[in-house]
């Protein structure tokens, strides 16, 4: 298969393109802080709350929208952010360890920040590791409870909360006016916007979205889920807490009514209303929700009488009407209808952005090897005593009928499952214990039977997952794109090994699109990007042409030439006999032949499985 | 603390305890049948309190025009369906009319006959009978077309229920609270202590219902479907048991013992508009304590939680609230470890 490029002949028009869309919401954002100074203090107050609400649901969209955790915890996250600077900035009834902290609004920020990620860091540990309920309904209680702390505490002045805070100063510029706080706000609401969109364009924002319903192939991938999870989680919450911080400055107030649980739904109304899975939808759902409510409150007492509650119902009803008819939001409808072709980074021309690769072990040490692997489920036993060894530079095809075993035994070779009894060991060391993220580490690198690609990400971005551990940098330098020569570095590697499957002209489509055989060999190429020793892989053929096959057979006899070891499990016998060095025969969860492909082919006991005894 | 208070108190915490096992028993079922985490469980208790509050102030039961409009609100769906000819649409039938003729009765009934008049017994009925039904009506409306959604959306969606049926309780009940008087007026001295009837009372109705759903689902066959849907949907659907019947019928049960909760625990603590979701809350931490799959580790968790908080009252009153949801803390942790535990077991 050919590798034409589309994107090399019309780059200079899609460039120019991109440059206008690059600048819009940037100057958008300029006309904004001056339209700040200008405006009635009214849309001034306004726009502050949309501000305020819109850094908090933030957080929610990278939690919620990328990842898949959900939380009701924002409002009392930033609560903590509120009154940790009202209860210092004020300085009454301080403990004497914390008095040289009190005064200022600006020695408050710290300490608000670190207090909502210990929070949040325990609320995790607890939580994370736990089914996908149990975040939610944590930080539910855990709101609940924290409201009432608020309302009973004396020393945060129970429900008439603490008010007369001191006006935060730039310097000599006090910022005691709302249009004043309203460019503290949006200049820190711009600034982690534009954080958030560069952290979701790097390596660890592609890994964030991959967690997202396939953490079993994140975790294949080297991606550490539970750090990463953790991670997102106390960002969230950091992102709450500085809009409380800013609350705090701007209202020179704090009561608990703000930082109810209803608060909390409020903000995840809003990262719904506006768009979970876009960094815009918080923006977007802020202003709908806010203008919005704005709007009923000024309208419904004409037709309702006094009385909140139908603001409630609406809102209620809305939430519900959404989930069922248009879950991906305002800023998902937006996207829909003005959206770019996505755009990938260019192949590189030239040798100069090379990442290192591992020192592939001398051909003919053994790397994998499987020691009476025996795994039972119940009463019955799918794997009963394999012994399997796989050596470098060798290709090792796991042939049976359907049913034989042959899952559970790739399974247990890729730490997804566990042996009942014996051992598999790579590179001498017993993988016992071992989470597929340890596997990656040490040089395996595996494809999915059921193909586990994220269908919205383009073809080159599933590729370059698979250099997830080839990459160093953290949240802090991705966020702030201090790791472009790394990512350029890391692209490199996917295009290479996109044209090693052949399938460099579709590196910008989104990888739902395309046929099942060509998402396996995306599979292969991802598997390859890793800079794996061990290469195993489930069934790579299922589905594809004779063409690719052909293919597929020569990158894999080139690999094994260069010192990779392949384990295939393959039901294509003419592919197994053609490429394998050796075969193993399982049945009934039992290896009963191995060989060459020629011996296997001879051996009585593999004729009888397969064609029964008269064959 | 004295050993007779201690006894007050326990007292106290065994009828809250119990009214928690039972929410959290719902809520173990209809997770487990609809993979919905039942947020607006508290919502059919307030409604049940309320109800009863209505027929004993001998006023209409607001509640029968809700009822009226969810029946109506369905058909008309059912209807829109059938006649844009969407594949999952069921012709319009017999229930929808029952649905509607059933709310008018309940519209009707109490207009009819004034409810101060009743006894107890009669008023409970009503009650049930009035908020049962809601629960299928709003599985069809709000969970069913998302039925295979992922179970984030279920969870909002039955975030916004909450939101928006408390918004609804608002409207029709006021800010006021309501309070009703007890099903069972007497108080027994037994050795030395009070024993309060309505106590009784609870512990009998929620004893009695647990027998009753533990024969439900082992022993009729609508039960033992239940049971399988819960193990596993699709292999329940393939051996002919509809989902869609199985989540109205769960709904039904929540929403009836819901209600029944809410009868229960008027007549100890007055209930508020939004009080429900509280309670229901304090179900579910007890629900958590089984891991959301266990019924009686759930139902001896709600128990825990009732004799805290009243235990609590008594040593940090301001603060009960703030101790038993921070119990959630703890009981997460433990499952936390437990979950660990279950991988080395795996190993």
């Amino acid at each position: 298969m050919s590798s034409v490029l589309p994107l090399s002949t019309d780059g200079k028009k899609m460039n120019s393109h991109l440059q206008w869309r690059r600048w819009l919401p940037g100057l958008l954002w300029l006309a904004l802080l001056l339209a700040l100074q200008a405006l009635p203090t009214f849309y001034v107050t306004l726009l502050n709350q949309i501000g305020l609400g819109a850094l908090a649901t933030l957080g929610l969209v990278l939690l919620t929208g990328v990842v898949g955790l959900t939380s009701f915890g924002q409002a009392a996250f930033i609560g903590v952010g509120a009154y940790t600077c009202a209860w210092l900035s004020m300085g009454v009834g301080l403990p004497a360890w914390l008095l040289p902290l009190a005064g200022s609004p600006w020695l408050a920020l710290p300490v608000a920040l670190l207090a909502a990620a210990v929070v949040a860091l325990v609320l995790g540990a607890l939580t994370l590791r736990l089914s996908g309920h149990y975040l939610p309904l944590g930080t539910i209680c855990w709101g609940l409870a924290l409201y009432y702390l608020f309302g009973t505490s004396e020393a945060l002045g129970a429900h008439t909360g603490l008010s007369g805070l001191p006006v935060l100063a730039i310097g000599g510029w006090a910022l005691d006016q709302p249009d004043e706080m309203g460019l503290v706000i949006w200049a820190v609401l711009g600034g982690a916007v534009l954080m958030a969109r560069q952290l979701l364009a790097s390596r660890n924002g592609r890994a964030l979205r991959a967690l997202n319903g396939g953490q079993m192939m994140a975790a294949s991938m080297g991606v550490p889920v539970f750090a990463l999870k953790m991670k997102v989680f106390v960002l969230s919450a950091l992102l709450a807490a500085l809009s409380g911080w800013l609350y705090a400055c701007n209202q020179r107030f704090v009561s608990p009514a703000p930082f109810s649980i209803g608060a909390g739904i409020d903000i995840m109304f809003m990262a719904l209303v506006g768009g979970l899975q876009h960094v815009w939808g918080a923006v977007a759902g802020a202003a709908a929700i806010v203008i919005g409510r704005n709007a009923l409150q000024d309208l419904l007492p004409h037709l309702f009488g006094e009385g909140g509650f139908i603001e409630a119902i609406v809102f209620g009803l809305l939430v519900l009407g959404l989930m069922q008819r248009a879950p991906q939001g305002l800023w998902g409808w937006v996207v829909r209808r003005w959206q770019a072709a996505p755009v990938v980074p260019a192949r590189p021309a030239g040798g100069d952005a090379v990442l290192a690769t591992r020192t592939l072990p001398a051909a003919g040490t053994r790397v994998l090897e499987a020691r009476r692997v025996t795994r039972r489920f119940g009463g019955l036993v799918a794997n009963q005593d394999i012994d399997l060894a796989l050596h470098a530079g060798e290709i090792l095809a796991v042939i049976g009928p359907n049913g034989a075993g042959k899952s559970t035994l790739f399974n247990q070779l890729s730490c997804v499952d566990v042996p009942s009894e014996g051992e598999v060991r790579l590179n001498g060391q017993s993988m016992r214990g071992w989470t597929p993220q340890q596997c990656a580490v040490n040089g395996l690198s595996r494809t999915f039977q059921h193909v586990k690609l994220i269908g919205e990400m383009t073809v080159l971005e599933n590729v370059v997952l698979g250099a997830h551990l080839r990459g160093r940098a953290g949240f802090a330098a991705s966020a702030l794109h201090l790791e472009r020569s790394e990512e350029a570095r890391l692209f490199a590697a996917a295009w290479r090994q996109l044209e090693r499957v052949g399938l460099a002209s579709l590196a910008d489509v989104p990888a739902g699109q395309l046929a099942l055989g060509q998402q396996r060999l995306v599979e292969v190429a991802r598997a390859l990007c890793a800079d794996p020793a061990v290469l195993l892989l489930d069934e790579p053929a299922a589905g594809l042409r004779h063409q690719e096959k052909q293919a597929l057979a020569a990158l894999l006899r080139q690999l094994s030439s260069e010192g990779m070891a392949v384990l295939l499990v393959e039901h294509d016998m003419d592919l197994v006999m053609d490429i394998a060095d050796k075969v193993s025969v399982i049945v009934f969860g039992r290896k009963i032949a191995e060989g060459t492909p020629a011996d296997v082919q001879r051996n009585p006991d593999v004729l009888d499985a397969y064609l029964g005894a008269d064959a | 603390m004295n050993l007779q208070i201690a006894f007050l108190l326990g007292q106290e915490g065994v009828t809250s305890g119990a009214i928690y096992a039972l929410l959290a028993l719902c809520m173990v079922l209809v997770f487990t049948v609809t993979r919905v985490l039942l947020v607006p469980q508290g919502e059919f208790v307030t409604f049940g309190a309320m109800t009863m509050a209505a027929l004993q102030a001998n006023q209409p039961a607001v509640l029968a025009w809700l009822l009226l409009g969810l029946a109506l609100l369905r058909a008309l769906v059912r209807a829109w369906g059938a006649l844009r000819r969407r594949p999952d649409a069921e012709p319009l039938g017999g229930a929808d009319a029952a649905y509607v003729v059933h709310a008018l009765l309940m519209l009707a009934i109490p207009r009819l006959l004034p409810g101060e008049g009743w006894p107890a017994a009669l008023q409970l009925l009503y009650t049930l009978a009035l908020i049962a039904p809601m629960g299928p009506l709003l599985y069809d409306l709000c969970f069913k077309p998302i039925a295979e959604a992922h179970s984030l959306v279920l969870l909002i969606s039955a975030i916004a229920l909450h939101v928006a049926l408390v918004g609804l309780s608002l409207w029709m009940f006021g800010a006021e609270g309501a309070r009703t008087q007890p099903l069972l007026d007497e108080v027994w001295e037994l050795g030395g202590v009070r024993v309060n009837g309505q106590a009784l009372c609870v512990v009998a109705a929620t004893g009695v219902l647990i027998v009753l759903l533990y024969a439900y689902f082992e022993r009729s066959l609508s039960g033992k479907a239940l049971r399988a849907t819960a193990i596993h949907r699709f292999g329940a659907q393939l051996m002919g048991i509809s989902p869609t019947g199985a989540g109205r019928t769960t709904f039904a049960i929540a929403a009836l013992i819901g209600a029944l909760s809410g009868a229960l625990i008027a007549p100890v603590t007055t209930l508020y508009y939004d009080s429900g979701f509280i309670i229901s809350l304090k179900g579910f931490v007890g629900a958590v304590v089984g891991g959301l799959v266990s019924y009686p580790a759930g139902a001896l968790g709600a128990l825990a939680v009732g004799l805290i908080e009243s235990y609590s009252t008594f040593w940090a009153s301001a603060y009960k609230e703030v101790i038993v949801f921070t119990l959630i803390l703890p009981i997460l942790l433990w499952r936390s470890l437990a979950a660990g535990h279950h991988e080395e077991d795996r190993a």
